[in-house]
C-alpha cells in the first residue's frame, strides 16, 4: 500500500491514461481486484468491473456485463510468485497467460491488452463527466452548474487527459470560496490538530484514531474508497474526541501552574484557552457557548481549596472543547 | 417524574402514572428494567460512585431516567445482520446430491456426507459452515428463503446493497427502509430507537428526520477529556452537547452535521452510561456464553445488545455487520468456512441469550447479503457474483417454514445465475406488516406491486 501511496503521489496530477495503467499494474490493486488471479485459463472479472464502475465511468454508465467478462479477458497476464514466509511478491506480466484472442469491447473488436483496456475506458463517452464529477465533489460542495461541468470536460479533453489543468480550473473556481462549508475528513482533522499545535507524528497510535474517526488509512471500507458525504455520527464523534485528547497529550496543564488566576474572566479563560490553539476563527454563538462552560465551572468552586484546582480543570476542558466545536470542524 | 427517579426513589413501585398521567402503565419489562438499574439496594450506582469519570450521582440517574421516559421499551426489535461481499448461498444450502452440482463445483461442492439435512426439502443439506442455522432451523426458529433477490439482478456489490438498504431498485432513494420506519413511528428525541452498531452509520438505518445512533459496543462507548475530571468533565461534556442542541438547525449543512452528532452524542452517552465500568469493562454480564474471536467483536457486540435490549433501551431497530467478508473471488473455503461458523455461532448464542432473558418474543433476527454467487466457480476456487441468494429471519416467532423455493441449477439466467422466486421487498412489506404491524406502503414504494409471505409464527 506504501507503494501504491508513492506511485499516485508521484503520477496523481499528470496523464490519466497513464495513472490508470499504473494502477492496473499497481501491486496492492491486482491482489486485492484479483487482477493477479486472473488467467487465459480462468477469467476473474473482478477488477474489470470495477475498473469501470469505480475508476472511470461510473456505474452502469455505458458498458454491460459482456464488457465486463471481455474487458477480464483483455486485462489477463498478471501474476504473482508466492512463497510461504512472504506471501505474493514478484507481481509481473506474463504473455503466456494473457488470453490474445479477439475481444469486443464497447462495440469496438481487437486483441486488447491491458492498455488498450485503459484506452478503452479513457476514451469512453462517459469517462470525462465522470472525471469531472468526481473531482469537483471532493473539492466544492456546491452541485456542479451544467455549463461548468461541459467546460471542465473540454479542458479535460482537449489537454490530453492531463489531470493537473482540471484540478486548477477546480480550485479557482468562486464556488469553493463561497459556497456551503464541508466537513473536514477524519485524517485532515487530525493533522490538522497536530498542526495547529506546531507538532508531528510521535506514536503510532494515530493508526487506530484514524479506525475510530472513520478513515484508517490505507484501510478504505471498500474499494470505492472513502464516502465523504457523512463523514459523523454519535460513535465518529467521539473518535474525534479522542483525537484531540492525543493531540493534547504532553501539554496538559500541571496544577501548579500559576498563570490562570483568581481574576480572570470567561472571556479572558476563553482567549488563553484559543491562544493554545493559534487563535482560530470562531462563530459568537460558540464562542458564547464556551463562555458559558467557564462562567459555570466558576460556580462549582466551593471551597479555596478547589480555587486553583478547579481553574485548572476548566482551562484543560475548553482546550479539549474547542476543536470539537462544528466551526472548527468544518471549512 | 425524572426529579423522583433522580432522588432514587428505589423498587419503582409507584407507578409513573403518578407523576404524568401521559405515561403509559409499564409492561413487565419496564418494571424489571427500573429494578436492574436501580437495584435493590442502589448497588450499581456504587460502582461508579464518585468514580473519576464523574458518571455517578446526578448524571447516572438522569441517565436511566431519561432512557425511562421514552415509550417504546416493549416495542418489537428487529435485528438486521448483512453479511458483507455477496454470500455463496451454494455452500450455505447445498443440493449435495445433484450431480450437475458436483460438476458446477469441483473443488468448492459441499460433499455429500458433510453436510446437516435440510429437513425441509431432502434434496438440500445444510453446509458444515452452517452447523449453527441448521440447529435453530430444527428447533423451528428460522424462515428459510433459499432464492431472494429481485428482477434484473446487479451485480454490483454497491448497487446491490443500496437496493438492500433502501427497500427499492432505485439508485436515488437516500433513507434507509428501517429508516423510513423510524420516521412514520420513532421520535425525534431517541437516538436510541435506530441503532447500528458498526460504529459507524449504517445505510439501512438512515432516516430523513429522526435520530437514530451509531455505536459500538454499549462499553465502548466512553468520553474522556485530558486533565480534566469530577464534575468540570461532566460539565464540559454538557456544554458540547449544548453546542450540538443549538447548533443542529444551522441552515449551514455541514455545521448541522457536526452539531448534530454532538448533540445525539449527549443522549447516548447519558443512556448507555450503566453498561459501562469505570475501568472499561462492560458493567454487564450474559447468561449465556459467546464465541470467542480474535478477528471479530460480532459475537460481543451481540451480548451487548441483548444487555440493551433487556434494561429497556428504546432500541426499534438495530443494524449490524459482521467484519467478515464473503465476496469470495478466490479461495473461498478459506474465508467462507470460518466466516459463516461464527456468524452463526454468535447468531446462536445471541438467540439463546434472548430467551434466557425472557425478551426472546419481541425480537427477530434478518440475516442477509447483497446477492448469491454463480453457480459454476472460476479458476481461482472461487465464485464470481451471482444473483438469488439466501436470506433468513430467525427467533422464536419466526414461522420456521421455507418460504419460496431453491432455485435450479438446471435454468439459469443468461449470466448463468440462479434466478430468484421471492423478492426481497415482498419479504420487507411481509415483515412490515407482521412484525411490526405497520402500512408496508408507508415505508416501501410500490408496496402492491409485491407478493406476501407468511414470514411469523
Amino acid at each position: 500500500m506504501l507503494g501504491q501511496n508513492r506511485m499516485m503521489r508521484a503520477r496523481a496530477l499528470g496523464n490519466f491514461h497513464d495513472l490508470l495503467v499504473q494502477v492496473t499494474r499497481d501491486p496492492a490493486i491486482l491482489l486485492w481486484l484479483s487482477g493477479s488471479s486472473n488467467t487465459k485459463y480462468s477469467p476473474n472479472e473482478n477488477y474489470a468491473r470495477e475498473m469501470m464502475e469505480l475508476f472511470t465511468l461510473g456505474a452502469d454508465r455505458g458498458y454491460s456485463q459482456r464488457d465486463v467478462e471481455e474487458q477480464a479477458r483483455a486485462l489477463t497476464g498478471f501474476a504473482a510468485d508466492w512463497s510461504e514466509g512472504r506471501g505474493p511478491y514478484n507481481f509481473h506480466f506474463d504473455p503466456k497467460l494473457h488470453d490474445d484472442g479477439v475481444k469486443e469491447i464497447f462495440g469496438k473488436r481487437g486483441r486488447f491488452g491491458y492498455r488498450d483496456s485503459c484506452w478503452l475506458c479513457v476514451e469512453h463517452r462517459s469517462h470525462p463527466s465522470f472525471m469531472v464529477s468526481k473531482l469537483w465533489n471532493y473539492f466544492i460542495g456546491a452541485p456542479i452548474p451544467s455549463s461548468v461541468t461541459r467546460s471542465l470536460q473540454r479542458v479535460y479533453v482537449r489537454s490530453g487527459y492531463e489531470v493537473r489543468p482540471l484540478v486548477e480550473a477546480i480550485l479557482r473556481h468562486p464556488l469553493l470560496y463561497e459556497g456551503p462549508r464541508m466537513v473536514i475528513p477524519p485524517v485532515v482533522y487530525c493533522a490538522g490538530l497536530l498542526r495547529a499545535l506546531g507538532q508531528t507524528i510521535t506514536t503510532d497510535s494515530w493508526a487506530w484514531i484514524g479506525e475510530m474517526t472513520g478513515q484508517r488509512l490505507f484501510e478504505p471500507p471498500n474499494v470505492a474508497g472513502w464516502d465523504y458525504t457523512h463523514w459523523l455520527d454519535t460513535s465518529r464523534w467521539s473518535g474525534r474526541l479522542t483525537a484531540v485528547n492525543y493531540a493534547l497529550d504532553g501539554t496538559v496543564i500541571a496544577d501548579t501552574d500559576k498563570r490562570y488566576p483568581a481574576d480572570e474572566t470567561p472571556s479572558q479563560v476563553v482567549a488563553k484557552a484559543l491562544s493554545h490553539w493559534g487563535d482560530p476563527q470562531l462563530s459568537s454563538g460558540t464562542r458564547a457557548n464556551l463562555e458559558s462552560f467557564s462562567r459555570s465551572a466558576q460556580r462549582l468552586i466551593k471551597g479555596d481549596w478547589e480555587q486553583t484546582g478547579y481553574r485548572i480543570l476548566r482551562q484543560n476542558a475548553l482546550r479539549v472543547l474547542i476543536p470539537t466545536t462544528p466551526d472548527w470542524q468544518t471549512c | 417524574m425524572r426529579a423522583a427517579l433522580a432522588a432514587g426513589a428505589p423498587g419503582g413501585g409507584s407507578s409513573l402514572r403518578e407523576w404524568d398521567p401521559r405515561m403509559p402503565i409499564p409492561a413487565g419489562t419496564g418494571i424489571d428494567r427500573r429494578r436492574f438499574l436501580l437495584g435493590a439496594t442502589g448497588g450499581l450506582m456504587s460502582v461508579y460512585g464518585a468514580g473519576p469519570l464523574g458518571l455517578g450521582g446526578r448524571a447516572l440517574a438522569d441517565g436511566i431516567a431519561e432512557a425511562a421516559a421514552v415509550q417504546g421499551s416493549s416495542s418489537s426489535v428487529l435485528v438486521s445482520i448483512f453479511l458483507a461481499g455477496g454470500i455463496d448461498a451454494l455452500s450455505v444450502l447445498a443440493p449435495t446430491e445433484d450431480p450437475l452440482y458436483q460438476k458446477l463445483r469441483p473443488t468448492l461442492a459441499v460433499p455429500l456426507s458433510a453436510g446437516t439435512p435440510f429437513t425441509e426439502d431432502p434434496s438440500l443439506s445444510w453446509g458444515p459452515a452452517a452447523a449453527a442455522f441448521a440447529a435453530l432451523h430444527n428447533a423451528g426458529k428460522v424462515t428459510v428463503c433459499p432464492g431472494i433477490g429481485y428482477t434484473s439482478p446487479d451485480m454490483s456489490h454497491f448497487t446491490s446493497r443500496h437496493y438492500w438498504e433502501v427497500g427499492a431498485t432505485s439508485t436515488r432513494i437516500e433513507t434507509g427502509w428501517l429508516g423510513r420506519y423510524l420516521d412514520n413511528v420513532g421520535t425525534s428525541t431517541t437516538p436510541l430507537q435506530g441503532l447500528s452498531m458498526d460504529g459507524e452509520m449504517n445505510p439501512t438505518l438512515a432516516t430523513a428526520r429522526n435520530p437514530v445512533a451509531a455505536i459500538d459496543r454499549p462499553e465502548t462507548f466512553a468520553l474522556w477529556m485530558q486533565g480534566v475530571g469530577g464534575d468540570v468533565f461532566s460539565m464540559a461534556l454538557d456544554s458540547a452537547s449544548r453546542l450540538g442542541d443549538a447548533e443542529r438547525r444551522s441552515p449551514d449543512p455541514a455545521i448541522a452535521q457536526v452539531a448534530e452528532a454532538a448533540s445525539e452524542v449527549g443522549v447516548v452517552r447519558r443512556a448507555l452510561a450503566p453498561f459501562r465500568q469505570a475501568n472499561g469493562d462492560p458493567a454487564y454480564t450474559s447468561p449465556v456464553a459467546y464465541p470467542k474471536s480474535t478477528e471479530s467483536d460480532f459475537p460481543q457486540r451481540l451480548a451487548g445488545l441483548a444487555a440493551m435490549l433487556a434494561a429497556g433501551l428504546p432500541v426499534r431497530c438495530v443494524a449490524l455487520t459482521p467484519e467478515t467478508q464473503f465476496d469470495t473471488h478466490a479461495s473461498q473455503a478459506e474465508t467462507f468456512d470460518p466466516g459463516l461458523s461464527l456468524v452463526g455461532e454468535a447468531i446462536a448464542a445471541f438467540q439463546a441469550d434472548l430467551e434466557a432473558r425472557g425478551l426472546a418474543d419481541r425480537v427477530l433476527t434478518q440475516v442477509w447479503s447483497e446477492f448469491g454467487r454463480r453457480p459454476l466457480e472460476n479458476g481461482s476456487s472461487g465464485t464470481d457474483h451471482g444473483a438469488a441468494g439466501v436470506s433468513m429471519l430467525i427467533g422464536t416467532r419466526a414461522g420456521g417454514k421455507m418460504v419460496g423455493e431453491w432455485p435450479s441449477l438446471t435454468s439459469l439466467d443468461a449470466n448463468g445465475n440462479q434466478r430468484e422466486n421471492v423478492d426481497f421487498r415482498g419479504v420487507y412489506c411481509s415483515l412490515l406488516e407482521q412484525w411490526f404491524d405497520h402500512d408496508a406502503a408507508a415505508v416501501i414504494p410500490e408496496a402492491g406491486r409485491f407478493a406476501r409471505y407468511p414470514l411469523i409464527a
